[in-house]
């Protein structure tokens, strides 16, 4: 369970996010979508500790966020962004293998190849697992950042937009991988998500973000209407039943 | 700095001309009059006071118009050509060129005369800038902090290059003195040389504008029909020849590009064409300014404006790099 | 760098079958052979350059007793060397790993231009025996001191707090040491020619400037930092990241940063107050050493980095004062080259 309570974070006099109250249940892929700029990934960097926040207190399986120790933090919950300084010379697996750190601290034990390995093939890089992150394409290089999370082996895990940048088959593809990885792995995964038909299709619980408040919380059927996304995006949306569910249409 | 606390804060846009900007130009006036009158040498008092005030006095009075407008006036060029707020002659190499340029010819040429130092400080100036711009399109950069820092290096790469020459040459002691701004030597038949700057200045009034919508790139530029690479070398070139000359009759006049449109933009906003006569009389204002303090301080000896400029200047930097930093 | 590629028909490249697979930092079998054959070339070299100096032109014969007199006297020279090439390379690795910049060097810091000021200063107030007043243990210590101080007051200000800024923080250093510098120019035009040679000898990193009194303080400073820095190595891999990554990863981000920065102002100050200003000479053994080792592991790159410093300072004295007899230039040469990589580096790469 993640809770924010109270959580503000000022930028000036006239940015300000918060004060938000949430809870996000164990389990599953929990979206949060809004227009830009509503304070998705400001929730999210400061849901990761990578934010300090103003007011409130976020807890993550019951660990406040700001007074645990970041090491323990690591062991329960990842977080990645959408921009990552990449390191030359580097390989996918080493990357990944940068996951076990929290665990590890460096010292790899057999256990944690194995962890690693399977992250790896988890998100099908087993081909590139020894090319150098400046040989792969973008697609692939968030798979290879994706897979370091997963192998941080974390109860939660944050991804702030991993879909940009990804053309369609390949943001189908880590879509897929998430789903399975909350299904499968049991992680509880949270995504910013700029689609509101990948997370109306993919994630089992929809916040929905605007003005830096949460506005809408619930599942997918709850939030695709025509009422709540036209009032969240302010503008028109209609909802219709598509051949895998229902597709909001705003154009 | 009386000519910075003076500024008035209003945000007046599009009109050249107001009566505020009446008020600065008396200010500067007034502080150019006191600049004629300033000095060891009694002027009113000795017999050849008229002559000495005419081959010192207003030679000097006049140099330092020129080169504080011509070197705020580069700092606003580069600022505009790159899009950042941190970069003027001083943080790209560029003076640094200039002043290798100049050694060169005083040592291929022995007693080269003026226009020749000139020629070469100019032409090792536009080098220098050209290959700064060449950087800067080649990558990617994630931070505009990255820029200065890199320019900086890239100075220091420049000056080590000409330190090793000197010490070659035995000139090392020279070197400084030539680089270190100082308008003590600018006599009558010494500056004129310096009119050229005033030329750059007409040109970036004439031609700012092109320079900001350079600044956006390439393809917006070409977009709205600019040719890009065109406007890039005018742009050089005139950063190059106003560095070239200031620094071969004057010396180094260091952050004073930097400070100048930074602080007016502060104070008016970014509207540039209103800014343009601005930026020329506070860049003139601070050379003054610091002249005066130079001459003053120590009296009767004089600290060369160079330094009471890289003091000031290094101090209102931090201040601007602290503003930024505060807004993240 | 030059584009990525970005092909999808690369994605089933044949990997190498490999019956087991690891993370290590050199993947490969080739990379390991590659990484061990540099690094015994480097010793072969260094060892090479290092009783080059000591034998080369000593009148006596080889094992005789007043040869290992000279050699003695010059091992000093050696020794001097070895601090240097460690406080300088590991400082400016680890200071690129910090900033997450792999075109910059500690040195650029301030940490020159207060030396030089400080040099300035003595030869402005006292004479020419200003530079020696400025020579001597206590002396040495205070102005690796006063070097240290001057990092550690900088990184709390601007490091701590709400708006701390690495780069920022950079640039603010940059600036101040600009500001120093023109104070020290302003001097120097004052000084008589006579003590402005005696003091432009200091100005410039020459190994000649250490005094072997001085090694006591630089030798266990030297050791106990870069010591600390190598022993980090695993946590520097992480910080190379970033700060988001790092963080994710549990590392304490800024506290590393500051620790590490302070570490390395400790080796610059070493070197600098030992030997005088080499602004280039860390930048041009990291970029060298990173393409050596050929792998981000700072276990690898760091004690290589220190054997290719040893090399290229070595090897520069031992070419120039046997070949060239221009001992004096060599730290000007060796800061042309490291110029002259730096604009290549800064022109080919791709971002920054």
């Amino acid at each position: 369970m993640i809770t924010l309570t109270g959580v503000r974070k000022d930028y000036n006099s006239d940015v300000v996010i918060g004060p938000v109250d949430l809870k996000i249940p164990k389990g599953g892929v929990t979206a949060l979508v809004g227009p830009n700029g509503a304070g998705k990934s400001t929730l999210l960097t400061m849901a990761g500790r990578l934010l300090g926040l103003d007011s409130g207190v976020i807890e993550i399986a019951g660990y406040d966020v700001a007074r645990t120790d970041s090491k323990d933090l690591a062991k329960i919950v990842s977080i990645l962004r959408q921009e990552n300084h990449f390191v030359t010379r580097l390989t996918v697996r080493q990357l990944v293998a940068f996951g076990r750190f929290p665990h590890s601290k460096g010292r790899l034990t057999a256990d944690d190849e194995e962890v690693v390995s399977r992250a790896i093939d988890f998100l099908g890089l087993g081909d590139l697992e020894d090319r150098y992150l400046d040989q792969l394409s973008g697609g692939q290089r968030q798979r290879a950042y994706v897979a370091m999370v997963l192998s941080q082996d974390t109860e939660y895990i944050l991804l702030d937009e991993p879909l940009n940048n990804l053309d369609m088959r390949h943001s189908v593809q880590m879509m897929q991988h998430l789903r399975r990885a909350a299904e499968e792995l049991e992680r509880t995964i949270v995504i910013v998500l700029h689609d509101i038909n990948f997370a109306g299709h993919y994630a089992d619980r929809i916040c929905a973000v605007k003005d830096g408040a949460a506005v809408e919380f619930g599942t997918p059927d709850e939030i695709l209407t025509d009422e709540v996304l036209t009032r969240v995006f302010d503008t028109p949306v209609t909802v219709i039943e598509g051949p895998k569910g229902p597709l909001a249409v705003y154009y | 700095m009386a000519a910075v606390t003076r500024t008035p804060r209003a945000r007046n846009k599009g009109r050249l001309f107001d009566g505020k900007l009446l008020v600065g130009i008396a200010v500067v006036g007034a502080l150019l009059v006191l600049s004629l009158f300033v000095g060891v040498y009694d002027v009113f008092g000795a017999e050849d006071g008229d002559e000495m005030f005419a081959i010192t006095r207003i030679p000097r009075t006049i140099a330092l118009v020129l080169a504080g407008a011509a070197m705020a006036m580069s700092g606003l060029v580069m600022q505009l050509l790159t899009q950042n707020r941190f970069v003027e002659p001083t943080t790209t190499g560029t003076t640094e060129w200039a002043g290798l340029g100049l050694l060169t010819v005083m040592l291929l040429v022995p007693g080269a005369s003026l226009t020749t130092r000139m020629v070469g400080a100019v032409v090792a100036a536009f080098i220098g800038t050209m290959v700064f711009f060449l950087f800067l399109r080649r990558v990617t950069l994630r931070s505009s902090l990255i820029v200065p820092i890199i320019g900086i290096m890239l100075g220091a790469v420049v000056s080590s290059v000409s330190t090793f020459v000197a010490l070659q040459t035995d000139m090392l002691q020279n070197l400084g003195v030539w680089f270190a701004g100082s308008f003590t030597s600018v006599l009558r038949g010494q500056y004129e040389m310096l009119w050229i700057v005033a030329l750059v200045a007409v040109a970036v009034f004439l031609i700012a504008d092109r320079f900001t919508v350079a600044g956006l790139g390439e393809e917006i530029s070409t977009n709205v029909g600019l040719n890009y690479n065109r406007i890039i070398l005018v742009g050089t070139g005139l950063i190059a020849i106003a560095t070239g000359v200031v620094t071969v009759v004057v010396g180094n006049l260091p952050f004073l590009g930097l400070i100048v449109p930074n602080v007016v933009s502060m104070f008016r906003g970014d509207d540039l064409r209103s800014n343009l006569p601005w930026v020329c009389l506070l860049g003139v204002g601070i050379v003054t300014v610091c002249d005066l303090i130079g001459r003053t301080v120590i009296m009767p000896f004089e600290v060369p404006v160079s330094l009471v400029l890289g003091i000031v200047g290094a101090v209102v930097f931090v201040l601007l790099l602290l503003r930024q930093r505060r807004r993240g | 760098m030059a584009e990525t590629t970005t092909s999808s028909s690369q994605r089933s490249t044949p990997t190498a079958t490999r019956p087991v697979r690891s993370s290590r930092s050199l993947p490969t079998r080739r990379n390991r052979i590659r990484y061990w054959t540099v690094v015994g070339i480097l010793a072969v070299l260094a060892a090479g350059f290092g009783f080059g100096l000591l034998a080369w032109d000593n009148p006596m014969p080889i094992g005789s007793e007043g040869f290992w007199r000279i050699a003695e006297m010059r091992s000093t020279n050696l020794v001097v060397m070895a601090v240097v090439a460690i406080c300088q390379s590991i400082a400016t690795v680890s200071f690129q790993t910090v900033t997450n910049n792999r075109i910059i060097t500690p040195s650029i810091m301030g940490f020159e231009a207060l030396y030089v000021a400080v040099q300035t200063a003595g030869v402005y107030f006292i004479g020419a025996a200003g530079v020696v007043a400025l020579q001597g243990l206590p002396q040495f210590t205070l102005q690796i001191v006063v070097m240290v101080g001057f990092a550690m007051v900088l990184y709390g200000w601007l490091l701590s707090g709400k708006y701390a800024n690495l780069q920022v923080m950079l640039l603010i250093g940059i600036v101040i040491g600009g500001g120093l510098a023109s104070v020290s120019t302003f001097m120097q035009r004052l000084l008589t020619p006579s003590e402005f040679d005696v003091l432009a000898a200091r100005l410039f990193g020459n190994i000649a400037n250490a005094d072997s009194s001085y090694l006591p303080v630089a030798i266990p400073l030297c050791l106990v930092a870069s010591g600390l820095l190598l022993a980090s190595s695993r946590r520097l891999n992480i910080v190379a990241l970033g700060r988001d990554a790092s963080t994710g990863l549990g590392l304490d981000h800024r506290r590393e940063t500051i620790r590490v920065l302070l570490l390395v102002s400790i080796l610059m100050a070493v070197s600098t107050a030992l030997i005088g200003p080499m602004t280039f000479l860390g930048f041009l053994v990291a970029t060298l050493a990173y393409q050596f080792a050929d792998t981000h592991d700072h276990r690898y790159v760091l004690p290589l980095s220190a054997l290719t410093c040893f090399v290229v300072l070595s090897g520069a004295y031992f070419v120039m004062r046997n070949i060239f007899y221009a001992q004096g230039v060599v730290s000007i040469i060796i800061e042309m080259v490291g110029g002259v990589v730096f604009l290549i580096v800064i022109l080919r790469k791709g971002r920054l």
